[in-house]
């Protein structure tokens, strides 16, 4: 059984993440991991899909006029509660808009091996507002990291926190 | 909070409440304001200007009819004031009623949750923010200088600590939990 990433994007409109499930369900493909969102009135979908299907056939199954699909076969590298090595952190940055904001950040966290596994940002008025999930290798100096991310953040006009992530364990 | 307790609250409040009657509603800051950021200054609760700036953040509160509740900072003020009212908000269980605090402090939180929060001065979003549900603020009543002890839960406890994070230069984005707890804004009952 092959693992698929299929993206679509589209004008949003009622309707559009029902076709392309129904799509799915029709080849009987099995969404394993999905996120959607609208960004400025379209609607933006990944999902990870397991069958029978291969990536070709797929898209030949998802393709419709008012979307754009891809779908491609891939390695999936999946690991549920192993001992990644890494540390949660929720980054949250919020200042004046300018460019370059998540260029600067994004570089800051790469250099020290750290990897954004979920962002988001969003522009309301002036104010332009970045939260990122990043996890550390264990060996970071999370210190020295937070200075030279409070540098960064002041070259901005920016406000910068860095926090480990909530344990959600109960 | 106990029949006692909130009559006491309410005596005090009515007498603090004459004291600064007269207040001006402000223009409301929006972020990135760098005064939002800024850690504000405790005050003398009994000092005119602070009266005067009480009577001020209370009218602003009224004015704006969808918050519950300000700090000093978001009038232009660095000033360790807030004023909140929660008494007709959906989510309210406690109230201590129309209420302005100098130098409020958190003596004693628990029973955590996350709770959708937006803010008058980010316009357009809410995001999830984990706060203490039970909480103890003491303070003093500007005018009168009376000490206050506040017991609160719910969406008051919320708009309380929401508002106290806004006296060390924290808005609610400084607390959002993951990239996925960011929204924009559907409704108007947030902190």
């Amino acid at each position: 059984m092959g693992l698929s990433a299929v993206t679509v994007l589209g004008v949003d409109r009622p309707g559009v993440i029902a076709a392309v499930t129904g799509s799915l369900a029709d080849c009987g493909a099995n969404i394993q991991d999905s996120t959607m969102t609208l960004l400025g009135g379209h609607v933006a979908m990944m999902l990870l899909v397991s069958g029978d299907l291969d990536s070709a056939e797929l898209l030949k199954r998802l393709r419709a006029p008012d979307l754009v699909v891809t779908a491609s076969a891939i390695e999936a590298r999946r690991h549920f509660c192993e001992d990644g090595g890494g540390l949660g952190y929720v980054l949250t940055v919020h200042g004046p808009d300018r460019p370059g904001i998540i260029s600067a950040i994004s570089a800051v966290l790469a250099a020290d091996g750290g990897n954004i596994t979920g962002m988001s940002t969003r522009l309301t008025g002036r104010l332009y507002v970045l939260i990122a999930d990043v996890e550390l290798p264990k060996e970071v100096d999370v210190a020295a990291l937070m200075r030279r991310l409070a540098a960064v953040g002041a070259s901005l006009d920016s406000e910068i926190t860095f926090r480990p992530v909530e344990p959600d364990l109960l | 909070m106990n029949e006692r307790s909130k009559q006491t609250i309410r005596r005090s409040s009515e007498r603090s409440e004459r004291a600064i009657r007269h207040g001006t509603p402000r223009e409301v800051l929006t972020a990135p304001h760098p005064l939002l950021s800024s850690v504000a200054e405790p005050v003398d609760p009994t000092d005119p200007v602070v009266v005067a700036a009480a009577a001020d953040l209370l009218a602003t509160l009224r004015h704006e009819s969808s918050t519950t509740g300000l700090a000093a900072s978001q009038i232009g003020l660095r000033l360790r004031l807030i004023a909140f009212d929660t008494r007709v908000h959906p989510r309210g269980r406690s109230s201590a009623g129309e209420l302005v605090v100098a130098n409020p402090r958190l003596a004693r939180a628990s029973h955590w949750d996350h709770g959708r929060e937006g803010c008058a001065s980010i316009p357009g979003l809410t995001a999830d923010v984990l706060r203490a549900t039970r909480i103890t603020v003491h303070g003093h009543l500007p005018g009168t200088g009376e000490a206050v002890t506040i017991e609160a839960d719910a969406f008051e406890a919320r708009c309380i600590q929401h508002q106290l994070d806004h006296l060390d230069g924290l808005l609610f984005l400084d607390r959002v939990p993951g990239a996925l707890s960011l929204h924009r804004r559907l409704h108007s009952c947030d902190a």
